[in-house]
């Protein structure tokens, strides 16, 4: 596999929320409106990107047995350096992101990809594999909250582009299952017709 | 600060129900709902270990993180401490009470992955509760979790007989029962 492949499948092929349906709490609960989304994307592929390359580095000093929970402790070491990071310089992101950045640390992709590919490649190709599922997965929720802030305040990003309130019901929980739900049933009909 | 233990218990169960409205725990949601009867064993192996972490996150963020002034600790101690609990808890079991161990048994190791536990740890410490709100409010969580966990996976044993269109099986048609279910908790807000 070359390098510009270990990017691109993480966007489409293997992508973590559509196809893998991994992370699925922070896809849900973040997504209220494109920019939180972004956020949320952007913070876990920070998070993805440096524990995928440490555990490339020291995949070889973990025993076997507890590879697992030193996995774990790197994972949130750096969840906590972007949590203390986002609260100095992006305070309103923070507080809107809230409960979901400490969470990072169990979001099933980065230990997934740890175990998957972190623990059995390089550094620059773990870096690279990080990169690219961390895209697919900003993407996804960015796309999930462009379109829940578009039908329930008919703006994207925060620029008004249809007149009136909207559906409140999309920017709350309901909203999240059905907008995935449905974003879902067009992914699958879509990739189906390609096959 | 004096929140009644009425206002907690419905509020969690209820009206800020923990899959429903927080979305927290959606992944056993959609993975373990498609009987009745495994949701139920998950429910009460919830329900155990949160109890459990509760009483545990509650004494380490005011007898340890809060006087060494290592608050920012918080996360990397209690990830580590669940998962330390979910295994003590199962060896625990399997010697005190083998019955209990053969019901859960199955259940425990894919609690650590849950990330409604973690989230209640980090909730239970943000709300400023008391030891025994804590525990009250932990158990309430846990039991909201079982009920949408049932529901779901009552309406998910019918789906199974229906016919689905192709694009909707699986995952699609559960986030959209989801959803559904989700609005009919709607109507429980404003209660507290």
């Amino acid at each position: 596999m070359n390098k510009l492949q270990l990017i691109t499948k993480g966007i489409l092929k293997e992508n973590p929320t559509f196809v893998l349906i991994l992370g699925m709490c922070p896809t849900l609960a973040t997504t209220t409106s494109a920019i939180n989304g972004m956020g949320m994307g952007a913070a876990t592929m920070a998070v993805l990107i440096m524990s995928n390359i440490v555990i490339s580095l020291i995949k070889n000093l973990i025993p076997d047995k507890v590879r697992i929970p030193a996995f774990i402790v790197v994972i949130a070491s750096f969840v906590t350096v972007i949590q203390l990071l986002m609260q100095a310089y992006l305070p309103s992101l923070y507080q809107s992101l809230g409960i979901f950045i400490p969470l990072i640390v169990v979001n099933c992709i980065i230990l997934g990809r740890a175990e998957a590919f972190a623990s059995k490649n390089n550094a620059l190709d773990s870096a690279l594999d990080g990169l690219g599922i961390g895209l697919g997965f900003t993407l996804s929720l960015t796309l999930i909250g462009a379109v829940r802030e578009l039908l329930g305040s008919g703006a994207i990003f925060g620029q008004s582009l249809i007149a009136g309130d909207g559906m409140l019901v999309f920017v709350l929980a309901p909203g999240g299952f059905l907008v995935l739900g449905y974003l879902m049933v067009l992914f699958n009909k879509l990739t189906a017709k390609k096959k | 600060m004096e929140v009644s233990y009425f206002a907690i218990i419905i509020g969690a169960i209820f009206v800020n129900n923990i899959v429903l409205s927080q979305f927290l725990g959606i992944c056993p949601f959609l993975g373990v709902s498609s009987k009745v009867e495994t949701s139920l064993g998950m429910s009460a192996a919830v329900t155990f270990v949160m109890a459990i972490t509760a009483v545990v996150a509650w004494s380490l963020q005011k007898y340890v993180l809060a006087p060494l002034c290592i608050e920012y600790m918080q996360t990397i101690v209690f990830i580590l401490v669940i998962a330390a609990l979910v295994q003590m808890v199962e060896i625990v079991l399997k010697k005190v009470s083998p019955a209990l161990y053969q019901a859960l048994g199955i259940f425990l190791p894919l609690i650590t992955t849950n990330c409604a536990v973690l989230g209640v740890a980090i909730l239970l410490v943000q709300e400023q509760y008391n030891l025994l709100q804590s525990v009250v409010y932990s158990v309430s969580i846990a039991l909201g979790f079982g009920l949408a966990l049932v529901l779901f996976a009552g309406i998910r044993e019918r789906l199974e007989l229906e016919e689905v269109p192709e694009a909707f099986r699986g995952t699609p048609i559960a986030l959209i029962t989801a959803g559904i279910l989700a609005m009919a908790f709607m109507g429980f807000s404003g209660l507290v």
